[in-house]
């Protein structure tokens, strides 16, 4: 058994009660990570010797005075695309294959302050386009379920890590699905709070009104320690939600009586699995059970989301994506011979096809003559979607359905193909647009891989959120899953 | 008519750049200090490293604000920013923050005055933006520098509409421009160190003709002469191609100071597609009712109410006005030795003769010397009471610019004081006259300007300090007593 088979306060009464040591938790993190990476290959940078010297420095403080945080000495694996000062930081791309940041993420800064253990940087599609992990640059990573199959991305190697147990938790960010689309792979708890809660400075940007960083766990309750950790304003990012945070702890009080759930019909129909159909409906006969009740409703734009996304998204990626020319830091191409042949080739080199073919479909859309047509449209089409999810939720508490149209796809079968692939986010991007706060939990499994049910709420209501994922968790055993590997 | 004899109106519109003097840049809080060494006042933020965001410094906002405010224009309600993608090594993001379509202020004016003519220019727009950085290109061009120091520094760009329709109105413009931005003292606005720039649009087309002709846009003049000089050029240049019947070609062209003309640097068909979009990590900037009427009672008195104060209240010539409402600085002067004199000719001319001469010969501005307005009304006074003289007071107000001393110490500390005791006076002159017989001589012979050798030869005795008026006075007398 994996002490990280231990809930979060189990593991913290030990540490008080001297049981167990964070030096424990981080040898079982290297332990775990010499027996399943090699299947695995979560990892793009391991910081093997700093997240040992944290845990003897975290066990100095434990033994003359405690811990001051729930999460303290945990280890935790953290997506690439987030700053770590010191720690190279590579998007998954050859661009910034040598990048070594100047400082830290908000986000980072937080998780010290927090004392979890930083054990490294996590794999995933380069700059976070793509939806399989097949985009690294670097290597895929695996589902732990089944090596054969994606784990999902663009956050897959935060996904993988935590389902294979290398890490008792991580971070991963979410554009468009990227954190729920491989948590409902790899069968784990994957949270996107409401744009604006947990602070972007630090996180690389892919579309900077889309992007959000969240908590990928292996059930609800650590979800929402590590949220409470992350979560709140920053004056560093002005798109930094000036709310104050609630209890998100308390909120896990088991009681859904009376809650009013809207199921979107377009969620539950064409393309949708019919297996991957039945377990939201089992899931929904759970929140029944439970005293909750459901409602056909309707989104009637949902249609229109995937197209709206790609082109937002990427008009936005081209020029996040400027800034790599090969000047300032990362890679530069060594037969550049003026300033011109700097930036073809550095970016030539080193950028993969997906993220080529997004930054070249951005830069269209944003064309003098084509903006009105793409970009302003797709803007429009973003503002119905919003009045769609509003108008729901003016009779509703929260909307279900399924996270992702199937379970995770063969690695391959579906990368030479990138409208397909695009589609497996058609229940994801709706919601990114929109701004809500979403969660996937696990909610069964479809030949051997796990299936998982999305929960969406109103804007910055992630405290129902996770009461209704928790009450759902407390009464299924889904989560307890562990895959063989 | 053909071509060849065809008179043209010119037709200039101006861009103009002024860097905002605030203390830090408009997206991070390094400082924006110039000539530091390269690369010192920068931060993740302003060297765009991956993952950074921009927050909106509040004093660029507010300078901004002030400056449309003095250009009557219409400050937004609403405003935001909107990304400006280029790739160059001198912008980090390889995109300008900027404004699109809701600039901080549009539709303003500014009147000048041509030949005693006042005229007024539209102003289309001022919004805000960031500076880029400097690139320095190395002899031999096998690698430039970039020192992204200035990278960030806020920026407004004033628009002009193309009401301008002479090379001299466009400096007169920018000018006035100029004093403006000293008055809300939101700028240095120095046109030699680039902390105002100017780009120009002209073109010409036949006197009568409501459409405009083809422009040329042209950049790189670093001075107000330059700017006049560049457009003369330009003037001349498109003139000469329309009279012998050929097209300007719309094109960006580069006034070269030294070769004393424009030499072209892009064409039209190298025009940037700049993909303006909002910038998604900046809100939207709202500007209520409260925060303007705030910004706007912190604006001075402008030059042009100044200007027309000054004639009705003091009775000043406009050219003196004009003169000295140019700088803020100077007109605080001037209305400071108000204080300590009555006569505002007199304070008018001092500071016009003596004291711009003194800036002008030594490259200094008034702020860079210690003499005070109220050391010139109080010099002014001690003339007016006879204690020194208009010769003497000279050397006195040379010696306040450079110490900063009041007159008063400086007439005693050197003992200028005029000599006005007839006794001590008369007893010169005798000694004077007394060796001067060829002098008297030829007085007597009715040559009248003998008087005038034997006055200067008085006050060289005196060190000039015997009152003029009376060694006059009594050389007449005592010539006549020979």
């Amino acid at each position: 058994m994996s002490l990280f088979d231990l809930n979060l306060l189990e593991i913290q009464a030990k540490l008080q009660g001297k049981e167990l040591k964070v030096t424990d938790l981080v040898d079982q993190s290297f332990a775990r990570i010499q027996d399943v990476e090699p299947k695995v290959r979560a990892f793009l940078t391991l910081d093997e010797e700093n997240a040992r010297a944290a845990a003897e420095q975290l066990d100095k403080q434990l033994a003359s005075g405690g811990a001051a945080s729930p999460i303290f000495g945990l280890p935790i694996g953290i997506k690439d695309n987030m700053v770590t000062e010191g720690l190279t930081t590579t998007c998954a791309s050859k661009f910034l294959s040598n990048y070594n940041p100047i400082y830290d993420a908000t986000v980072v800064s937080k998780l010290k302050a927090a004392h979890t253990v930083t054990i490294g940087k996590l794999n995933m599609d380069e700059f976070a386009m793509g939806g399989s992990n097949e985009n690294s640059a670097f290597h895929p990573s695996y589902n732990p379920w089944n090596t054969e199959y994606v784990p999902g991305g663009s956050s897959g190697g935060s996904a993988a890590a935590v389902a294979a147990g290398e890490v008792y938790f991580a971070l991963g960010s979410d554009t468009g699905g990227s954190i729920r689309q491989p948590a409902a792979y790899c069968g784990i708890v994957g949270l996107k709070p409401t744009y604006g809660l947990v602070s972007r400075y630090g996180l690389v940007a892919f579309a900077s009104s889309l992007d959000q960083i969240g908590p990928l766990t292996k059930n609800v309750e650590d979800s929402a320690y590590l949220l409470q950790a992350i979560a709140g304003h920053d004056p560093k990012d002005s798109t930094s939600a000036q709310v104050d945070i609630p209890d998100y702890l308390k909120a896990l009080t088991g009681d859904v009586k009376g809650l009013r759930i809207g199921v979107p019909k377009e969620y539950m129909g064409k393309g949708v699995d019919p297996a991957v159909k039945d377990k939201v409906l089992e899931a929904l006969k759970v929140l029944e059970s439970l005293g909750a009740t459901w409602e056909e409703v309707t989104l009637p734009h949902s249609e229109y989301a995937v197209a709206a996304y790609y082109l937002l998204a990427s008009s936005e990626a081209s020029s996040n994506l400027a800034r790599f020319d090969g000047i300032r830091y990362g890679v530069r191409s060594d037969n550049a011979r003026n300033l011109l042949d700097v930036y073809n080739m550095s970016r030539s080199e080193g950028f993969g096809p997906e993220v080529k073919r997004r930054i070249m479909l951005g830069t269209y859309a944003l064309s003098s003559g084509y903006y009105d047509a793409y970009y302003l449209k797709a803007q429009q089409v973003r503002t119905l979607i919003k009045q769609d999810f509003d108008q729901v939720f003016e009779k509703y508490d929260i909307i279900i359905g399924p996270t992702a149209p199937t379970p995770a796809f063969k690695i391959g079968e579906q990368s030479g193909d990138p409208l397909t692939m695009y589609l497996n986010d058609i229940l994801t991007i709706p919601v990114s647009l929109a701004g809500i706060p979403a969660i996937s939990v696990p909610c069964g499994f479809v030949g051997g891989l796990p299936v998982g049910l999305q929960m969406i709420g109103k804007a910055l209501d992630e405290a129902t959120l996770l009461r209704v994922a928790h009450a759902f968790e407390q009464h299924t055993d889904h989560h307890k899953q562990r895959p063989q590997l | 008519m053909t071509a060849t004899d065809t008179q043209f109106e010119t037709v200039i519109g101006l861009e103009v750049h002024v860097e905002l003097h605030t203390a830090s840049k408009i997206f991070c809080s390094c400082a924006t200090s110039f000539g530091a060494p390269p690369n010192t006042n920068t931060c993740p933020v302003c060297l765009g490293h991956p993952g950074v965001l921009p927050v909106l410094n509040r004093q660029a906002v507010e300078y901004a604000m002030k400056a449309a405010m003095a250009l009557n224009c219409t400050i937004a309600t609403e405003s935001k920013f909107d990304r400006k993608n280029y790739f160059y090594p001198d912008s980090p993001d390889a995109y300008q923050t900027s404004q699109y379509d809701k600039p901080i202020g549009q539709n303003g004016w500014i009147d000048i005055e041509v030949d005693g003519v006042t005229k007024r220019i539209g102003i289309t727009r001022l919004h805000l933006e960031e500076d880029a950085g400097k690139l320095t290109h190395v002899d031999g061009g096998y690698a430039s520098l970039v020192d992204l120091n200035r990278a960030g520094t806020p920026l407004i760009e004033i628009v002009s509409e193309p009401d301008l329709r002479s090379p001299e109105e466009a400096r007169v413009y920018l000018e006035k421009l100029r004093a403006i931005m000293l008055y809300c003292d939101v700028s240095d606005v120095k046109m030699e160190e680039g902390s105002m720039r100017c780009d120009a649009n002209v073109s010409l087309r036949p006197f009568g003709q409501e459409k405009f002709g083809t422009r040329a846009e042209l950049k790189n003049m670093n001075s107000f002469r330059g700017v006049q000089r560049g457009l003369e050029y330009e003037e001349f240049r498109q003139a000469d191609i329309l009279r012998s019947g050929g097209e300007v070609e719309q094109e960006t062209r580069r006034w070269d100071d030294a070769q004393g003309k424009t030499l072209t640097m892009r064409g039209k068909e190298d025009a940037h597609d700049y993909r303006y979009f909002p910038d998604p990590d900046l809100v939207s900037l709202f500007i209520d009712e409260e925060w303007k009427a705030r910004v706007k009672a912190s604006i001075p008195e402008l030059p042009d109410a100044r200007k027309a104060r000054y004639a009705s209240e003091y009775g000043l010539p406009a050219y003196d006005a004009d003169v000295i409402t140019a700088s803020m600085k100077l007109a605080n002067f001037f209305e400071e030795s108000l204080q300590y004199t009555q006569d505002a000719k007199a304070v008018s001319n001092w500071i016009m003769g003596d004291l711009l001469g003194y800036l002008n010969a030594n490259n200094l501005e008034i702020q860079d010397v210690k003499v005070t307005g109220r050391g010139l009304g109080e010099m002014i006074g001690l003339i007016e009471k006879g204690t020194i003289s208009s010769k003497i007071a000279k050397t006195v107000f040379k010696e306040m610019i450079e110490s900063g001393k009041d007159p008063q110490k400086i007439v005693e500390e050197q003992g200028l004081l005029q000599i006005s005791d007839e006794g001590a006076i008369k007893a010169v002159v005798e000694q004077v006259v007394e060796n001067s017989p060829q002098s008297v001589a030829d007085f007597k012979a009715g040559k009248e300007k003998a008087i005038g050798f034997l006055v200067g030869q008085v006050m060289k005795e005196t060190k000039g300090k015997a009152n003029p008026g009376l060694v006059n006075k009594l050389i007449v007398e005592c010539l006549n007593s020979k």
